[in-house]
């Protein structure tokens, strides 16, 4: 049985901070609208208390992580769709441009099926030659050649499990 | 939790059933508006429905892509996403 969870405020607006600068430390923003933003908040830590971590407010989770690692937040799709829409699917992060007030955002297509039918083939690279794999996190795009991903990702923290073989 | 919710609203000469979900932003949003044109619709917040696969083909039916909020008018149109201005125009 499922039930609808209820967040305190301070709990709320204790994350939005934590948020909020981790954005603005790593180079992202949070959507200026703290109304907006604090709603999506909420769905992220309701969605942590009834899954165990915190996937996107706006899309389904199965509750198998293992399925649903692209949606965890900050999603695999937030830099694609921040660069062609101003914002990342759900609205929690959002470009400069829409934090100086030059572009306003709405509800955007789901980038999510299309993007894993488009899965790549590393198989068929070259890679005779090359010392180490490279891997990529699916989340900020950093690369790094050694024989496995790191714990972390060194730039965005995203977890070991975010990374994907590159090369 | 049941399944689906009515809402009451002024203007019922459309069926509207819309697939949401409790935490989504766009949901609530799309909701809201609803109400505030006088829509009586009928909705289902899909991440409190305890067996969802009843209701994810009748989705991907209309929405492919199975994202939130997907609305149905009359059994022949589709919404997907919060367009406002094609939510104002729907029920003018």
């Amino acid at each position: 049985m499922k039930t609808k969870i209820t967040i305190p405020q301070e709990e709320i607006d204790k994350e939005y901070k934590k948020l909020f600068d981790e954005a603005e430390s790593g180079g992202y923003h949070l959507n200026p609208d703290v109304e907006f933003t604090k709603a999506l908040v909420e769905g992220l830590l309701v969605n942590t208390k009834r899954y165990g971590y915190p996937a996107c407010p706006c899309r389904l989770a199965t509750g198998e992580k293992d399925k649903d690692l692209d949606i965890i937040c900050p999603c695999d799709y937030r830099d694609p769709d921040l660069n062609d829409y101003g914002t990342c699917y759900c609205g929690l992060y959002v470009s400069l441009d829409v934090v100086q007030g030059k572009k306003k955002i709405s509800s955007i297509p789901e980038r999510r099926k299309k993007t894993m039918e488009e899965k790549r083939d590393v198989s068929t690279f070259n890679l005779e030659g090359l010392k180490y794999p490279v891997w990529r996190c699916k989340v900020c795009g950093y690369l790094c050649a050694r024989d496995n991903p790191p714990e972390v990702c060194p730039v965005c923290k995203a977890k070991k499990e975010r990374f994907e073989r590159f090369i | 939790m049941k399944d689906f919710e009515k809402v009451e609203g002024k203007k019922k000469n459309k069926e509207v059933v819309l697939y949401a979900l409790s935490t989504c932003i766009w949901c609530r949003k799309t909701k809201k508006l609803l109400e505030e044109l006088e829509v009586e619709y009928k909705y289902i917040d899909m991440d409190l429905v305890d067996d969802e696969e009843k209701y994810l083909a009748e989705i991907k039916k209309w929405n492919p892509d199975c994202s939130y909020p997907t609305m149905v008018i009359d059994n022949k149109k589709c919404i997907v996403g919060f367009q406002e201005e094609e939510i104002k125009k729907e029920f003018a």
